[in-house]
């Protein structure tokens, strides 16, 4: 699949802004942090222009944008128009949640339901987008299990850096937050490696007998394409830059979102002094090794499609 | 509305459709020439063509006509596959829509884009396994096959007219249309009694439209040539640089070092 470099944009960001403003709320929510009001300003400030700037970003590849908000119209069936409308709903507990924080200086009583109305918005928005992917049966790199577990545990892990190296330079950090970053880490190398093991074994159901209903006269291969050039399907869904290098890409992606905060997050426990630039690197290396990992999501998915184009397998 | 409309529970369901004969196809493209004819001035108008004497035509095409080898030896057959839109009864191109543009009609089974409300989001082709749409690039919409609709209801037209333009320009009368919904039409018979094929059945999206398998050869008279196995064309695996720009190009030669 062509990797739309807004779609990588908008789901790494975004993904990490609602990871980021879910746990701060429910830390704020179990006093887990210290309510400061600057923590308070600069974590849901981040958090909100990750997932606003995601938002917006995932836009640009619309060939539309000015009719985006039609795309609210259809949750019954579509779960593009869910992802919009829990997206845009969950502004409203955001807001609630950073007033409290802030300006009030309290997560207890009504703002304390909010920040919990917010963790669950985050959680189903994130849900939402995975589950784009998940039910395209066309791509059965996707359609698996751990497609939406993937989703999340990015969005956690990336959330959990970002809050963690913020409440760093803030002083207020705690080893619950560490503890928290170190599951990420944990979900993330699991599910990813659980992930590639599935791609890697289990072709798509589809063959070119299938897809021709030739398999009666015996195997099917592709004589002549229809076209010299390419065609949209072929430039949208044949995609196959990646496939090439992508053991190198997952080991490089695997090093900046595992190996390296991993040893940063250790190090950073147990020396102090180099916390702050400790936390803070972690947390930049998770998104790039995100980035890289969901750039890799669409390049190395097969669409059944491609069948008709010479592919053996789907 | 991006929801399927309900099955009927009385009467038949009327699922217009077409039956394409893979046996007489001779690959000639004149449905996919004269399905663009029509469609650039018609419900889906225009189909736009770029570059189209440079070095790299492309365009809108409703009909893509592939051709394939089957088996191997003097049991092998050459087969041209014209491929269109199916008109799934369970058109995941459909529900996966967010806006609403993308539609399946209730009353003859056919599967359209309201262009006016497309953003222009591209998830139906992804949804789509017979890569059937096609994205308008100049207009920002997803385009595909209307089966159309401004020729089959057409009463300004002779009646004998009123089929889709690839059925009428078929030198081989390799395509049929017809309401596959009612097995007493000709088409329903066509099928039942060839052995009719439905694509990729196991995905569950149920296409409308049905492929004849080709005949058996007869081995009792015309020549039989040596079965030739020809090499594997553009496999559509390995690496294909086409559309990667010139940071996607540095990368490539960094990492294949």
């Amino acid at each position: 699949m062509h990797p739309a470099y807004s779609v990588i944009f908008f789901t790494t960001a975004s993904g990490a802004g609602y990871g980021l403003v879910a746990l701060m709320a429910l830390f704020g929510v179990l006093n887990g942090v210290n309510l400061d009001p600057w923590l308070g300003a600069i974590g849901f400030g981040l958090g909100t222009l990750l997932i606003t700037g995601g938002l917006l970003s995932s836009t640009a590849h619309l060939g539309h944008p000015e009719r985006a908000w039609r795309a609210y119209s259809q949750w019954k069936s579509s779960w593009l128009s869910r992802e919009g409308v829990l997206a845009t709903a969950t502004y409203v507990p955001l807001a609630l949640t950073a007033w409290g924080w802030i300006v009030e200086g309290s997560l207890s009583g009504i703002f304390g339901l909010f920040a919990v109305v917010l963790a669950m918005f985050c959680l189903l928005t994130v849900y939402a987008t995975g589950m784009i992917y998940a039910t395209l049966r066309t791509i059965s790199a996707w359609h698996n299990r751990r497609t939406v577990p993937v989703y999340l545990s990015f969005a956690l892990l990336t959330g959990a850096a970002w809050l963690h190296a913020l409440a760093q330079i803030f002083g207020y950090q705690t080893p619950i937050q560490a503890a928290v970053v170190g599951v990420g880490l944990m979900l993330v190398w699991l599910l990813k490696r659980s992930y590639w093991r599935i791609i890697d074994t289990t072709p798509g159901i589809p063959t070119p007998e299938s897809a021709t209903g030739l398999g009666d006269i015996g195997k099917v291969r592709l004589l002549d394409n229809p076209t010299m050039t390419e065609t949209f399907v072929q430039r949208e869904m044949g995609y196959s830059v990646a496939r090439k290098h992508a053991q190198k890409l997952r080991r490089i992606a695997f090093v900046a979102y595992f190996v390296i905060p991993f040893a940063l997050l250790f190090t950073s426990e147990s020396s102090p002094g180099i916390a702050i630039p400790g936390t803070l690197a972690a947390a930049i290396l998770v998104t790039v090794g995100a980035v890289i990992e969901r750039w890799l999501f669409f390049a190395e998915a097969k669409h059944v499609s491609m069948l008709y184009y010479g592919a053996k397998s789907a | 509305m991006t929801l399927l409309p309900p099955h009927k529970t009385d009467g038949h369901e009327v699922k217009l459709g077409l039956v394409i004969d893979l046996d007489t196809c001779v690959g000639c493209h004149a449905c996919a020439v004269n399905c663009k004819e029509w469609n650039t001035g018609g419900h889906s108008a225009p189909l736009p063509d770029n570059d189209p004497y440079g070095s790299d035509p492309n365009g809108v095409w409703f009909n893509r006509i592939h051709t394939f080898e089957a088996g191997i030896g003097t049991d092998s057959r050459t087969v041209h596959f014209p491929r269109s839109c199916l008109h799934c009864e369970e058109a995941a191109c459909v529900t996966v829509c967010p806006t609403g543009a993308s539609y399946k009609r209730e009353e003859d089974g056919i599967v359209l884009v309201n262009e006016d409300a497309c953003i222009g989001c591209k998830l139906c082709s992804w949804a789509c396994p017979y890569g059937a749409r096609e994205y308008d690039e100049d207009a920002g919409v997803m385009k595909k096959c209307t089966l159309c609709i401004d020729r089959i209801y057409n009463e300004t037209m002779p009646e004998a007219d009123r089929v889709p333009a690839c059925v009428s320009t078929c030198p081989a009368s390799a395509r049929h249309f017809g309401d596959l919904g009612d097995p007493e039409s000709d088409v329903s018979q066509l099928v039942a009694e060839r052995g009719g094929k439905e694509l990729m059945p196991e995905l569950g999206y149920k296409p409308v439209n049905r492929y004849l398998p080709p005949r058996a050869p007869r081995k009792d008279q015309g020549a039989h040539g040596v079965g030739a196995s020809l090499p594997w064309v553009s496999s559509g695996e390995g690496t294909n640089l086409a559309g990667a720009g010139r940071f996607l190009r540095w990368v490539d030669r960094v990492l294949s070092r």
